[in-house]
């Protein structure tokens, strides 16, 4: 039930564009190089969208992935739905060059729903908008996703490191980081 | 509660507390800017006991991680045991057999309530009381016992295993069990009439440290901090996972808002527990504790896995995203205690120094928890 309408309200940042037809793949004799290509369309990049996910497989229930520009507005979204904040953490995807933030919100209510907002920037200079305008306790969360990943949250009151040493300079989570 | 504070004299101080205090309950830090004895404004430092669990978590297999859950809760290890091997067997399709997962509700129950009573010993000895820790070590010691023979630990239980459980229980298990329900029943009555209607105790806790349902929402507060703000909210229940549906049990839920609510809250909290270890104990299947056909090796397939438990601090939730390796590409540790605490800062501003570390009592922490 609450699925649904957080689904459809979260697509409302999805407006129906005309897309270019996907350019046909090319047919390769060669079996290891079609292979390369089936495996990195697996492991590419998802596009920015709503999905709804298969709960008993993956234990969340709608997944949406936005631009940092949309992140306030599907943040809203969510808290005018009643949602409370779970979590918010950091994906390293060095392969892709990008960091992907990763926000978790549940209900207190019966109406079970979990709801995965994701958001990618760019690995060399990470930064998205904070949401503690919207949810206080995404502060000390934000910080420690600054701490581990150096990405920043603009406009964050209080950036300093949470879990680390008040001097660190590193962030142990990145996949280069060599201690 | 949001509206400003105002000061009492031109003039404030910092006042440490902390990282090595009682009131704090481990190693957490608390700078508090005081108007004489009025909290204006705190601001939690932690970090003291940081490890990087979730690095660990990057570097090792599935099955090398198991030992670090123990580590985290250091009271209630065996709900972390239970939320990790879940978000496990989700991944990969593990089915569990019916004996093992009551075990795992047997001993994760067990372990709840000896968990409270270390809150309930170690939380009236913050408000002066020293005698209640005594009689509450001491039922707890009954625990310990019981878990120590089937785990083979005290405290940092490893003890279950994707698909099952490390070893079966034995008759020493359920009889120490059987007997120790009604033995807990006395205690629970003796804590009754010795510390819950104490008016002493009555008067360090109603109507102080007040949280709202709405500011619950606002830093996701869960378990008996919410339960205290009148939030129905139990992992158990909203979203039943393992065999708890089976059994027949209340969820108690208060509406004071205050750090009485949240007492109440974990004492009718062990009664509950109590309940389920009985039933668990009558419907015991028999059968076998792994399942017959299991991977050798722990290797999810690519995706991203939720799953959240019921701790006894609230709902411990675990993400692992897995790139098909055989470790995990990141591992998420969402502690309950974590935003739990996070309130505090917000909801003492304004109050008595004395009033706001009873109130950091009910709030239940365990740091290691916290610094993960």
């Amino acid at each position: 039930m609450m699925t649904e309408t957080i689904k459809q309200s979260l697509e409302e940042l999805f407006p129906p564009v005309e897309t270019a037809a996907a350019p046909a793949v090319e047919e390769s004799t060669d079996q290891d190089a079609a292979d390369d290509k089936k495996k990195a369309a697996a492991t590419a990049p998802r596009a920015n969208g709503v999905i709804t996910s298969d709960y008993q497989a993956c234990g969340y229930h709608v997944d949406a992935q936005v631009a940092p520009e949309q992140l306030l507005a599907a943040v809203s979204k969510v808290n005018e739905a009643g949602f409370f904040i779970e979590s918010i953490t950091g994906v390293d995807w060095i392969a892709d060059n990008q960091l992907e933030v990763v926000y978790d919100f549940c209900r207190y209510d019966f109406d079970l729903c979990r709801v995965v907002i994701r958001t990618r920037t760019d690995r060399a200079n990470p930064e998205v908008p904070t949401i503690t305008e919207i949810y206080s306790g995404a502060n000390w969360h934000e910080r420690e996703t600054h701490d581990f990943f150096g990405i920043k949250f603009a406009g964050h009151p209080h950036l300093i490191p949470l879990l680390l040493p008040e001097d660190a300079d590193f962030h142990p989570l990145l996949k280069d980081f060599k201690a | 509660m949001s509206a400003p504070i105002q000061l009492r004299s031109d003039e404030t101080f910092t006042l440490n507390v902390g990282p090595q205090h009682p009131a704090t309950h481990g190693v957490l830090r608390v700078k508090m800017e005081m108007d004489g004895e009025y909290i204006y404004k705190a601001e939690t430092v932690l970090g003291y006991i940081h490890r990087m669990h979730e690095k660990m978590g990057e570097n090792r297999t599935y099955a090398q991680f198991l030992p670090n859950l123990g580590r985290l809760d250091y009271l209630s290890a065996m709900a972390y045991n239970h939320g990790y091997v879940l978000a496990v067997e989700r991944a990969c399709g593990i089915e569990v057999p019916e004996r093992a997962e009551y075990i795992r509700v047997l001993t994760v129950e067990l372990n709840r309530i000896s968990s409270h009573l270390v809150w309930f010993g170690a939380f009236i000895m913050d408000l002066g009381g020293f005698t209640p820790l005594m009689y509450a070590f001491d039922d707890r010691e009954a625990i310990l016992d019981i878990l120590e023979g089937v785990t083979g630990a005290r405290l940092t239980y490893c003890y279950h295993r994707f698909g099952g459980v490390y070893n079966d229980i034995d008759d020493d298990f359920i009889e120490g069990t059987k007997a120790f329900i009604p033995r807990m029943r006395k205690a629970l009555k003796v804590y009754e009439n010795l510390v819950t209607k104490n008016i002493i105790l009555m008067k360090r806790l109603k109507e102080i440290g007040p949280v709202s349902a709405e500011m619950c929402r606002r830093y996701g507060a869960t378990g008996p901090v919410a339960r205290g703000s009148g939030i129905n909210y139990d992992v158990r229940k909203n979203e039943p996972y393992s065999v708890y549906n089976e059994f027949d049990y209340d969820i108690p839920v208060y509406h004071e808002c205050d750090s009485y609510a949240r007492y109440m809250v974990r004492m009718d909290e062990m009664e509950q527990s109590l309940r389920i270890i009985e039933q668990a104990l009558a419907k015991l299947p028999e059968g076998p504790i792994m399942p017959a056909k299991k991977p050798k090796i722990i290797k999810p397939p690519v995706g991203d896995y939720y799953q959240a438990v019921e701790a006894a601090r609230g709902s411990f939730g675990i993400r692992i995203v897995s790139n098909g390796d055989k470790n995990a590409y990141r591992m998420k540790l969402r502690s309950p205690t974590y935003s739990n605490m996070h309130l505090f800062d917000e909801a003492c501003r304004g109050m008595l120094i004395a009033d706001a570390l009873a109130f950091m009592g009910s709030l239940d922490l365990v740091i290691p928890e916290m610094d993960r």
